[in-house]
């Protein structure tokens, strides 16, 4: 079993957002960077699980980034995995990262890729589907839970007020969330051990990236709380009826 | 020429989400000065021809009951050879779950540009640009498509669906090869009765503050007074107090209902990042401090167990119940 295991650099949940430059850059200035945390609280601890299980396993991580993602691949790599790829190029665009990372799942044969549901920056939910379809292999998005017997994985995934189950024949590509397991801290002798595992960094493909950022925003500030007395809650019924006009 | 919208649905009827994707493709159409299509995969009870009032002039049907079931891969191929057929220069979805699952495989086929999570209409005054939320709603970006086929997919409750004085949309059958699916679906659980959350405009959510699962019994009543759903902080779905596809914020499912009602939740960043762009939002909670009251439009500071009862009382007066 060979699984490669998708992980974006994003930053920390509390970070400052802001931009510079006529709105064009965020503001990367003391931000500290974290692994995505879909991809690394349930995509990568799911695949430890499936090696705990099976140490014949194989885990990849791979990442699109520049050289400032290494600290977060060598965190991934703490946690556990094998190996890691970072494809040396900088990019916000997912089908570039998308066809990017389908060139390295070209040549490894993997038998199931793994992604977090979204990147908690560009929520753009969309590199597991532009990967599978560039794979032309089936997908499996936004999974609560993933269990694997053989060849086979049963995988329970969301959908509009409720959940379904599916299964599918390996090789497949699943976006995963919570549910499909917990967050894990590294212990001591992951954090040694990482320092010693192999981080490849190979140069991007020729890809023709087919969005751009134009400019950045952010939300107007909101007038300020309107305040009701508790010993008066009708009050608030009715503001929320007449005013507000919501209910 | 045409802007293709995909109708999603289940259950036999068509999602609320899509008629807002079908108005605002139909928006868009009118922009571009060319016509709005939807696509339907599927069976549904629904008559198509009314579409025509949310502004299709037509709709492709593939009346195939196989594909009630979402299988991402043979849609994609069905909706890439419509677009080709069609000459569709616009595809809109839903960035609902089907949404989510579909249009990154037909951006990465047709290799057309996708934004995900559009919030507004394009601007087409310098190219084509779509704004979106990112960073879990504490921003937007405007992001340029700059493929010549062009993919959006649509925040739920972005869009106002509005109801015109179009006529009948012509229904065409289609005709596709439908792949046999690689997916098998061996079940389906379904939380009966309840609103779901990322189409409801009402949203009543419990934090910490409530003390443990067996005080939901008010945020249930008072959410099914007002049709809303139920939400929840991290730390309750955590603690298994309520199930974790109730658990919203940044790490959990993002929303935009009219009203957000926050019950017994601080406000912390991660928790706002999924609720800020709620279009009213109300706090109750006993701290004055709590930070959820910077991010509020209404708020009650006192204890929710006071509190709550007494606007489920008000709620019924308003509605008539007794
Ligand atoms: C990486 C990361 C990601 C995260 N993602 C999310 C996320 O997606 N969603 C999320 O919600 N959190 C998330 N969190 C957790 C977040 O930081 C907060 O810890 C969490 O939102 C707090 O939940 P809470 O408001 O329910 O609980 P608390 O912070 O404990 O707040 C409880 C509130 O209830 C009030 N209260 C107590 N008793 C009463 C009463 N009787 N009546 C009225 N009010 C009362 C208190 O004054 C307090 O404000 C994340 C954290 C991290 C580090």
């Amino acid at each position: 079993m060979k699984i490669l295991i998708c992980i974006s650099k994003t930053p920390d949940t509390t970070a400052k957002i802001a931009f510079r430059d006529n709105n064009t850059k965020f503001v990367a200035d003391g931000v500290q960077w974290i692994i995505n945390p879909y991809d690394e609280w349930y995509a990568l601890v799911r695949a430890i699980e499936l090696k705990e299980k099976d140490p014949s396993t194989i885990l990849h991580l791979v990442t699109v980034g520049i050289a400032d993602a290494d600290p977060i691949i060598r965190k991934a790599l703490a946690l556990g995995g094998d190996e890691a790829i970072r494809i040396n190029a900088d990019s916000q665009d997912s089908f570039y990262i998308a066809a990017q990372i389908a060139e390295i799942a070209k040549q490894g044969a993997y038998d199931l890729i793994f992604t977090g549901k979204e990147t908690i920056d560009y929520n753009g939910s969309s590199v597991g589907g532009m990967l599978a379809e560039l794979l032309d292999l089936p997908y499996i998005s936004l999974a609560t839970k993933f269990e694997l017997n053989n060849l086979t994985a049963t995988v329970t995934r969301q959908i509009e007020g409720g959940e379904e189950t599916d299964e599918v024949n390996l090789p497949v590509v699943v976006s995963c969330q919570k549910g499909v397991a917990e967050q894990r801290i590294p212990n001591m002798k992951g954090i040694m051990s990482a320092r010693t595992k192999p981080l490849k960094t190979v140069e991007p493909a020729a890809i023709e990236p087919l969005t751009s950022v134009v400019s950045f925003e952010l939300p107007p500030a909101k007038a300020g709380v309107k305040l009701v007395s508790p010993d008066n809650p009708e009050e608030l019924i009715q503001l929320l009826h007449e005013e507000a006009k919501v209910i | 020429m045409s802007v293709l919208v995909f109708i999603d649905h289940a259950d036999g009827q068509i999602k609320k989400s899509s008629l807002e994707a079908l108005c605002y493709g139909a928006k868009i159409a009118e922009q571009l000065n060319i016509a709005a299509e939807g696509i339907l995969l599927g069976t549904v009870s629904d008559n198509l021809a009314d579409l025509g009032k949310y502004g299709a002039k037509k709709v492709h049907q593939v009346s195939n009951d196989s594909l009630n079931q979402l299988d991402s891969q043979s849609y994609t191929k069905i909706i890439a050879e419509a677009v080709h057929a069609s000459g569709a220069k616009v595809i809109i979805f839903s960035n609902n779950i089907s949404g989510k699952a579909i249009a990154p495989r037909l951006s990465a086929r047709l290799k057309a540009g996708l934004v995900s999570g559009a919030i507004a209409l394009p601007d087409t005054a310098n190219g084509f640009n779509v704004k979106k939320t990112v960073f879990s709603g504490k921003a937007f970006a405007n992001i340029a498509l700059n493929t010549d086929v062009k993919i959006i997919s649509l925040n739920p409750n972005s869009y106002k669906v509005s109801a015109g004085s179009g006529g009948a949309a012509e229904v065409v059958a289609l005709n596709a090869v439908v792949d046999a699916p690689k997916i098998k679906v061996a079940g389906v659980t379904k939380t009966s009765g309840e609103v779901p959350l990322t189409e409801a405009e009402i949203v009543v959510s419990g934090g910490r503050g409530l003390k443990g699962p067996e005080n939901w019994g008010m945020i249930e009543e008072l959410a099914k007074l007002l049709h809303a759903a139920t939400a929840c902080s991290r730390p309750v779905a955590d603690a298994h107090w309520r199930p974790h596809n109730e658990h919203v914020g940044q790490t959990g499912i993002a929303i935009a209902p009219n009203l957000y009602i926050a019950i017994g939740i601080s406000g912390a960043i991660q928790h706002l990042a999924g609720v800020n762009r709620s279009k009213v939002i109300v706090v109750i909670n006993k701290d004055p401090e709590a930070p959820f009251f910077k991010a509020a439009d209404y708020g009650i500071v006192g204890d929710a167990f006071e509190v709550v009862p007494k606007l489920i009382d008000a709620v019924k007066k308003l509605k008539g119940v007794v």
